[in-house]
């Protein structure tokens, strides 16, 4: 197990370092000088050419590169280029739109998800199932920012319940705040939920028909005692594997529905900093964006051997087989 | 393991949910090679005195703010969002799929660097690659294909991989080897043919996925541009007309809806046919 | 298993997850039902939608318009201001005289200014100012509307003296830009984030990404504001900007980024949309380095292959006025040229074949930046250019990309962008250096004219002259003035119709009712 986690973390560590290798060498290349675009048409070559010096983009690529990795390193950050304030500075308040959000929307869509995939696999085959399936196929294929519109359309500007979009900060009080992330965590979360359910009834079908499942039931059992007792468990190794995957989706739901409903998230500061040139505040938030991913997967890894006795017990168990 | 009964019998056929699919994807096929030869209008000619107009016998489905032709543009917009998700996926596919096969083939180092290598373009959310690519060089359909054919890279590297490991561990492979065949050749000749029921349900999927990814990308601005027509190219510009003609926005949302969900449905079906085990959680999917 | 014995366990697990699923739904429908704040009760604050985030606030270093149309006059005061009509005031300078020569100006300073962190405004404050502006290291954006000044010195606390290297006339108007405002040595190097000014209102927070709040500032020198909070929302999306307006969550929005939306909202008696000007002149630019564009008969050809009306109704909804030079056309100088450029297709054929170019065998680029104007605009004149045989191939950028490759590059054929500053027709001095490359000694010389004329009629005669060299020259596709469009509460009174510069100037702002 501790082999098996060093191994993780030593890869974890070298993606990142490619990713952080990668975004700056793009970053680099990148058309646009940021200081023409802070101080636009009218200015004069001298003047830029003070800007660039104040921002030390007139150093060598090979010392700024290792700054920043260095900086990272000891959690020394520079500032943003356009806003020049810290970028965790800078990030904290975008954080505290997405992360909660990101968060809602996946717990929104397991609390669907999970009791109707079991519902649906329960009743296999039934009236029920068929109406689990087909709304879930339905969600899977509706994209989430039109989704977003339409609820716009009808919440916000139809029946006026909700705001249209933006957010009024949390210290506006919970009930404002929540209100304006209703909508936008119900379009990201539709399209999880089925996608979900999907897995979630397949995983419990698959786990209904295990010689487990029999002995549990001859122990005298009941059905759903049996279901919740040992079915459950395993059948969640497939729903959470999905849920790794999905999370780099999510990530990427959130720019698009950040966009949507103009909320000052994570997503809407990478899409905004990458239009300014801000190079600073891109290349912090890809590796930290990476890092998560990374983590996440990490999670997931770990996530078997807690679900599941055999891989507890094998150590890496499956992952090499 | 013991199989559900109505799977046994639905691989039989497609299914009527399957068939229904095979319906969908042909027929947005056929529409978008019709829109080569033949749309009711030109899809890009303006006549901006028209622009907005509903519904009426001319245009059956109504104006955009230039005056074009929405039905026009919706049958033009088919063949830019298929063509983009199929060469996308295509490409993806084509890089992603011998890589896979090289690692289950390998192993050992060269595995390990295939999949760090995912692990890397795993860590990097489509869209944001999309942004990038799209700040480097500039908007436009093939940035999309781009984009969207990074993203598939490692999801067909992994998949492939992942179903030739089992293959490998098969005893006519076994066989194979000891006749003193070499790595390259059984994985072209064995694996390969073995594993390419899941291949193409993986693909079905992903086609529904580069859909989705290329109308996201477009209405945000990133994907096709003008002149080129597509689904989320039309909703892009139809969000200013929201309140005006939620029509314009509807129509090629519905359009996307449609052709995922039929695809999505026969990739179902094809799996339920060609491949009975992708329902079973893989430890290296 | 029997059926039998299954069906009920089912039936039960069935039900205990449908009320799981129930609960779910009532959480989700609690948080739904959540009432929205109704819009500030008292009428004395205001939400104002923009379209564009300022980088930073502080309008001395920076180019963006956004960064002025929060904080100019509501923040920031210049020496002067220039008014809704585009009339340069008095402002933290009381009066100023002139030497006989035009080269000296005194400026009397108000006595009873405060900056919003409670230290006195003073005539130091001003020399440190214009210094901070035309020093070596300066990083304001319009340093040369700074140019003539040689030196700034206070004669005292309340007396500035700013002599200048040659006379120029706009002196007291270029004061009045946002570039030109007075700020505290103190506070100068944090204005970015936290500005500190004179004005009516002072800096509360900046959510970036959402928004940026001021309260009205109680020390202020001037008439004390109706408003006494004011919030600006910055919502880049133009669905979501009307979205915004009919939910109630913005009052206003003074410059509306979807035109299309204007007639709905005037339909609507809940709104006032007001249709005013700008100083956008909107333009197709044309890269004189680019043959076959150095030949005046094949710009004049292109000039007359657009259609101006199609292309305001097309791109602008039928709001903007059509210009015929680069000139504001409410300007009292402003000449209507529009008739030398008309739309006249087959003429414009004639030119190109006269200039020996085969219909189809021209494709030139047309680089679009992000606005509605540039991108559905390019849309139209393509469509318009391919009718007299020229292929324009559309490039949307953004505008890193535009400054780096159109405007400082040069790497372009055709653009569409519109330039907003107020009395820009000297860019066409800048000959080579400039983006579209254009020289013509004969303008260089009005121009210099220009600058030491101080008679008004003397210089509206002047810059006709400019107007038709321009035109005649069919240095670019004179394209239409960009309007300012605003749609606000119809309860509001004393928004700007016109923007002279880009500004909200809220001081004059109130509810009725």
């Amino acid at each position: 197990m501790a082999w098996f986690l060093a191994r993780r973390a030593m890869a974890l560590a070298i993606t990142l370092l490619a990713a952080s290798l990668v975004v700056f060498c793009v970053l680099e290349v990148l058309p646009g000088d940021p200081a023409l675009l802070i101080l636009g048409t009218g200015a004069r070559e001298d003047t830029l050419a003070a800007l660039r010096a104040s921002m030390g983009l007139d150093r060598p690529a090979w010392e700024r590169y290792l700054d920043w990795v260095g900086g990272l390193m000891t959690g020394h950050l520079a500032n943003s280029l356009t806003y020049d304030v810290p970028v965790l500075a800078l990030l904290a308040p975008r954080l505290a739109v997405s992360g909660p959000l990101a968060l809602m929307a996946l717990t929104l869509a397991v609390a669907l998800a999970v009791p109707l995939g079991v519902l649906a696999a329960a009743r296999r085959g039934r009236a029920t199932d068929t109406a689990v399936m087909g709304l879930s196929q339905l969600g899977v294929a509706v994209p989430n920012f039109w989704l977003g519109l339409l609820l716009v359309l009808v919440f916000a500007v139809g029946l006026r319940w909700l705001p249209a979009g933006g957010f009024p900060g949390w210290e506006a009080g919970a009930g404002p705040a929540l209100a304006a992330l209703a909508l936008p965590t119900v379009a990201l979360a539709l399209p999880q939920a089925a996608i979900l359910a999907r897995v979630t009834r397949s995983a419990v079908l698959e786990v209904l028909g295990e010689d487990y499942m029999r002995t549990a039931r001859a122990k005298g059992l009941s059905h759903a005692e049996a279901l919740w007792r040992h079915g459950l468990r395993n059948a969640l190794i497939p729903v959470v594997t999905i849920m790794g995957l999905q999370f780099s989706f999510l990530l990427a739901g959130t720019i698009i529905i950040e966009t949507v409903f103009t909320l000052p998230g994570v997503g809407r500061l990478i899409v905004q900093a990458i239009g300014q040139r801000d190079l600073v505040v891109v290349r912090d938030l890809v590796v930290l964006l990476a890092a998560t991913v990374g983590v996440v997967n990490f999670l997931v890894d770990l996530s078997y051997a807690v679900l599941d006795p055999r891989l507890r017990q094998g150590g890496a168990g499956g992952r090499d087989a | 393991m013991r199989e559900p009964p109505e799977r046994r019998d639905r691989r039989r056929g497609l299914g009527p949910a399957g068939w229904f699919g095979a319906a969908v994807a042909l027929a947005v096929l056929a529409t978008a090679a019709l829109s080569l030869v033949w749309t009711p209008h030109d899809p890009s000619v303006m006549a901006v005195a028209e622009k907005l107009r509903g519904p009426s016998a001319t245009h059956p489905l109504g104006t955009d703010h230039f005056g074009r032709d929405t039905l026009s543009q919706l049958m033009a917009g088919a063949r830019v969002s298929i063509a983009v998700s199929l060469i996308a996926v295509g490409l993806g596919a084509g890089l992603g799929v011998p890589l896979g096969l090289l690692a289950a083939a390998r192993r050992g180092w060269v595995d390990e660097a295939v999949m760090r290598f995912n692990d890397l373009a795993f860590a990097f959310p489509v869209l944001l690659t999309a942004v990038l690519i799209t700040a480097l060089l500039g908007p436009g359909a093939v940035n999309a294909i781009l984009a969207i054919a990074l993203f598939n890279i490692p999801v067909f590297a992994r998949v492939t991989r992942g179903a030739a490991l089992g293959i490998w561990t098969r005893p006519f492979i076994q066989a194979a080897r000891l006749a003193g065949r070499g790595r390259v050749r059984i994985s072209l000749d064995h694996v390969l043919p073995n594993i390419g029921g899941t291949l193409i349900v993986q693909g079905t999927i992903q086609v529904a996925l580069a859909i989705l990814a290329e109308a996201g990308l477009s209405y945000l601005g990133l994907g096709s541009q003008p002149p080129d027509i597509s689904w989320g190219r039309m909703l892009n510009e139809s969000q200013t007309f929201l309140f005006l003609a939620p029509r314009l926005a509807l129509l090629p949302g519905l359009a996307i809806v449609v052709t995922v969900l039929g695809l999505n449905l026969l990739g179902d079906a094809l799996r339920d046919r060609l491949d009975p085990r992708l329902g079973r959680p893989r430890e290296d999917a | 298993m029997s059926p039998t014995a299954s069906r009920p366990t089912a039936r039960n697990l069935g039900s205990a997850l449908v009320a799981l699923v129930v609960a779910a739904a009532c959480t989700v429908t609690a948080t739904l039902a959540d009432p929205r704040p109704a819009r500030a009760a008292p009428p004395d604050s205001i939400v104002l939608g923009m379209v564009l985030e300022p980088p930073h606030l502080d309008p001395t270093a920076g180019a963006a318009g956004a960064i002025d149309e929060v904080v100019y006059a509501n923040v920031f005061e210049g020496l002067t201001r220039i008014a809704h009509d585009g009339t340069v005031l008095p402002g933290l300078a009381q009066r100023w005289d002139v030497s006989d020569d035009g080269l000296v100006y005194t400026f009397h300073l108000r006595r009873d200014v405060l900056f919003h962190d409670g230290t006195a405004f003073t005539a130091d404050d001003a020399v440190f100012s214009l210094q901070r502006a035309i020093d070596t290291d300066s990083v304001n954006a319009q340093k040369g509307l700074f140019a003539a000044i040689d030196s700034a010195v206070a004669l005292d606390g309340y007396t500035l003296i700013v002599a200048l290297s040659h006379p120029q006339a706009l002196l007291p108007f270029n004061l009045g830009w946002g570039d030109a405002v007075m700020v505290a040595p103190e506070s100068a190097d944090t204005n970015r984030t936290a500005p500190v000014g004179t004005g009516p209102f002072r800096f509360v927070r900046w959510v970036q990404g959402d928004r940026v709040e001021l309260d009205a500032f109680p020390d202020y020198w001037g008439e004390a504001p109706a408003l006494k909070a004011a919030t600006v929302r910055f919502i880049p999306d133009p669905a979501a900007a009307v979205a915004g307006l009919m939910a109630g969550d913005v009052d206003a929005f003074p410059n509306m980024p979807a035109p299309e939306s204007l007639p709905a909202l005037e339909a609507d008696p809940r709104f006032t949309v007001s249709v005013g000007t700008t100083e956008g002149e909107t333009i197709l630019a044309m890269n004189h380095r680019r043959p076959p564009l150095d030949d005046i008969r094949v710009r004049r050809a292109i000039a007359h292959a657009i259609d101006r009306r199609a292309l305001i109704d097309g791109a602008m909804f039928g709001y903007g006025t059509p210009i015929g030079s680069h000139f504001a056309p409410h300007h009292p100088a402003a000449v209507d040229l529009t008739s030398l450029s008309a739309h006249d297709p087959e003429r414009a054929k004639a030119l190109l074949a006269e200039a020996g170019i085969a219909p189809g065998s021209l494709t030139l680029t047309l680089h679009l930046p992000p606005p509605s104007y540039a991108r559905r605009g390019g849309e139209i004149i393509a469509a318009q250019l391919a009718e007299v045989g020229i292929t324009a191939k559309v490039i949307p950028v953004e505008w890193a990309q535009w400054l780096d490759q159109v405007f400082r590059g040069h790497d372009y054929d055709l653009s569409i962008v519109s330039h907003t500053e107020p009395l820009d027709i000297d860019i066409y001095e800048r000959g080579d250096d400039y983006y579209f490359g254009y020289e013509n000694p004969d303008f260089e010389a009005v121009m210099a004219d220009l600058r030491v004329t101080t008679d008004t009629a003397a210089r509206a005669a002047l810059y006709g002259r400019a107007q038709r060299l321009l035109a005649e020259d069919a240095v670019n596709g004179f394209l239409f003035q960009l309007p300012k469009t605003g749609v606000w509460d119809a309860r509001l009174r004393g928004l700007w119709t016109n923007s002279p510069i880009q500004a909200n100037d809220l001081t004059g702002v109130s509810w009725t009712e």
